[in-house]
């Protein structure tokens, strides 16, 4: 049974909400609704997420993902469709249940981190526990374990005011972890903090992650991040743009909406040797050096470059799959090369919408900043 | 038809306009008020002057200098010994002046009156921030019962309550109020959302967020806004002194009366000085809520 999983999901803002549903059904484009002060945040939204997986959800400001992910928590209720959580419909729980299924089964972590001020790390982390009703001691001992799990220990009695906002945000995860549910949520959580701290945070959570196994939710607005932690990412703008792994969307965008976001991704880190091999061949392979074929590009340009011959990709059971040689690796990171299959979509719509074009100005438009 | 609604235009429209009774309106609802729930306003009457008497005797009980120490004590424990000094400098000026007796039943009065403001305006405050309709009734509400002049309060009141103490502090609970409410509602809407999501987030109740949360988080405002409740209940004890209301108001409306510029500087000397101990406590103590103290930690 998969961990959470939605169907036909809308969530539409605004008076009038109902009806633009219906025309977003019949396939209206959200800036052409006939009501006019209604936001369609949400848009059609099926997918299911597996237990274990963490599945990231990447758009733009104004994709929908914040209202996303405060519909899976019951936090925002969906205008149609619907949400299981572990087989539960979250629409049919009364608000007691719904704050008990938050209790036991989801905890969330939050951009701007949502600390109480007055509290210290240890009772900070101890707030979900508390709300479950563990009393003092038992809660603030988990507390410290969870405090000591997400790297904070030695700060355990400061206040909030006197941490960095990367220590703040390891409350902040601490806080969930500690609530010891099987979903965890992350909005935005690592986008407040330097790119520096960012990465440091993002290899914690994937460490974290091989320990414990949680179904994660991430949401941001950056596309290097999910690559770099999503088992599946989920390009968004309303709709779902694409769902896929993030070799997969880097390879085979689906549309121009996507291509342009993976334009300025770093291919070395995401694309592994399987996918920038070429054929082997016929050629006599037992002097080459090997490596296997889920090693990142970027751990290649070494042992290419020290060996006069191409390197060997190889599966899990010693056999050769490939070649890799500089050429093949330059040819993978160039992104021309990859996006043809973008290039032939674009193409093929070209004539047919002037709008597509719009979106991608806007797109970029925004991304500058960033 | 037609002519029925010229001649209302005409009437009340167009000049010359009529006077309106709303004062005789007022005044018909307070002589009814005052027979219909006679028993009410005699209970609340009795409780009133019960309190003020019993904390106003509480406040003579020791000698004026034992008290001075005992303020002073206060604003040490509220701020520090800075405050504690200037306080009992102060508080001995006041014992110095022939007024010592009055100002203590001002202070009754005073904490009397913003007590009970206070315990009518937080919950008020509460209900307005989370219920919209309960805040747009009480705004216009709150804004008639600070606007309207001081001194207009103070003649149904009296006719109610008659002379003495009583309508004083009555007066003084409606006009020192609405801060109290305002500052109640405003510190709890200005509540981080975020932290607010996060409660909802991890299953906490509504009341659990009000009381675990929220709060907390609003109780620097709160607290400003009970400064203010206690600093307009001070101005206007003083000004119940016309009507019989005790104090340092009756000695300065008396002193009016007689052109005696002598007790009258006594007594307003007092009353500044007694503003002062009321403000810089309040405040003392508003510095001490755990999340200013962290929000200094910030700086």
């Amino acid at each position: 049974m998969p961990a959470i999983a939605v169907d036909s999901l809308y969530k539409v803002f605004g008076k009038g909400a109902r009806g633009a549903v219906s025309q977003l059904e019949s396939g209206v484009p959200r800036d052409q609704l006939s009501a006019k002060n209604v936001t369609a945040a949400v848009i059609d939204h099926n997918w299911a997420i597996e237990p274990g997986e963490i599945f990231v959800v990447m758009g733009l400001s104004g994709s929908g993902k914040s209202t996303l992910i405060r519909m899976l928590n019951g936090l925002i209720k969906p205008t149609s469709g619907t949400i299981l959580i572990g087989g539960v419909d979250l629409g049919s729980l009364s608000a007691r249940e719904l704050r008990r299924l938050r209790r036991e089964k989801i905890s969330m972590v939050f951009q701007h981190f949502a600390l109480l001020p007055h509290r210290t790390v240890v009772e900070n982390v101890a707030f979900g526990l508390e709300i479950k009703g563990m009393n003092k001691t038992d809660r603030l001992e988990r507390a410290r374990e969870a405090v000591e799990l997400a790297g904070l220990s030695g700060h355990e009695d400061k206040l909030p005011a006197q941490l960095s906002g990367g220590m703040k945000q390891r409350v902040g995860l601490a806080r969930a972890l500690a609530a010891d549910t099987e979903i965890l949520l992350m909005d935005e959580a690592f986008s407040a903090l330097d790119p520096l701290i960012r990465q440091e945070m993002q290899d914690q959570l994937l460490d974290l992650q091989s320990k414990l196994a949680k179904t994660i939710v991430f949401i941001t607005h950056d596309l290097n991040e999910a690559m770099r932690i999503g088992d599946r990412i989920a390009i968004c703008d309303g709709q779902v743009k694409q769902i896929g792994t993030a070799e997969e969307i880097l390879l085979h965008p689906a549309d121009d909406y996507v291509a342009e976001f993976t334009a300025d991704v770093d291919r070395s880190r995401v694309l592994t040797a399987e996918a920038v091999m070429e054929p082997c061949g016929t050629r006599d392979t037992s002097e080459f050096q090997r490596v296997e074929s889920d090693v990142p590009v970027n751990e290649l340009y070494e042992p290419v470059l020290n060996s006069k011959a191409p390197l060997l990709v190889v599966d899990d059971n010693s056999d050769p799959l490939g070649v890799v040689t500089p050429r093949s690796i330059i040819k993978s990171l160039s992104s021309e090369h990859e996006t043809d299959a973008a290039a032939t979509d674009a193409e093929a719509s070209d004539g047919t919408s002037s709008d597509g074009k719009a979106v991608d100005n806007a797109a970029e438009g925004e991304r500058q900043p960033a | 038809m037609i002519e029925y609604l010229s001649n209302w235009l005409w009437t009340y429209i167009w000049k010359p306009l009529p006077d309106m009774p709303f004062g005789e309106w007022m005044e018909t609802f307070i002589r009814w008020a005052r027979d219909a729930w006679a028993t009410g306003f005699d209970a609340v009457d009795t409780g009133l002057e019960f309190l003020y008497a019993n904390l106003a005797d509480g406040l003579l009980w020791l000698p004026s200098g034992v008290m001075v120490l005992l303020f002073a004590a206060v604003a040490w424990a509220a701020k520090g010994w800075k405050l504690g000094v200037g306080i009992g400098l102060g508080m001995f000026v006041v014992a110095w002046t022939p007024y010592w007796e009055e100002t203590m039943q001002t202070l009754s009065m005073v904490l009397v009156s913003a007590a009970i403001a206070i315990l009518l305006a937080i919950p008020l405050g509460i209900a307005a921030a989370e219920n919209k309709a309960v805040s747009a009734v009480a705004r216009p509400v709150l804004d008639f019962m600070q606007t309207l002049p001081a001194f207009v309060y103070l003649i149904p009141v009296v006719m109610l309550f008659s002379v003495g103490v009583v309508p004083g502090i009555i007066a003084t609970i409606i006009f020192a109020m609405p801060p109290g409410v305002r500052l109640t509602e405003l510190g709890l809407r200005q509540v981080d959302r975020e932290v607010v999501e996060a409660g909802q987030a991890f299953g906490a109740s509504p009341a659990r967020i009000l009381v675990r949360i929220k709060l907390p988080l609003a109780l620097p405002t709160i607290m400003a806004g009970l400064n203010q409740v206690i600093m307009l209940a001070l101005s206007m004890v003083v000004i119940a002194g016309l009507v019989g209301g005790g104090g340092l108001g009756s000695v300065i409306s008396g002193s009016l009366g007689r052109l005696d510029i002598a007790a009258g500087f006594n007594a307003g000397l007092a009353v500044v000085l007694l503003a002062i101990l009321l403000d810089r406590v309040t405040q003392g103590l508003s510095d001490r809520t755990p999340v200013a103290r962290a929000a200094k930690l910030a700086r």
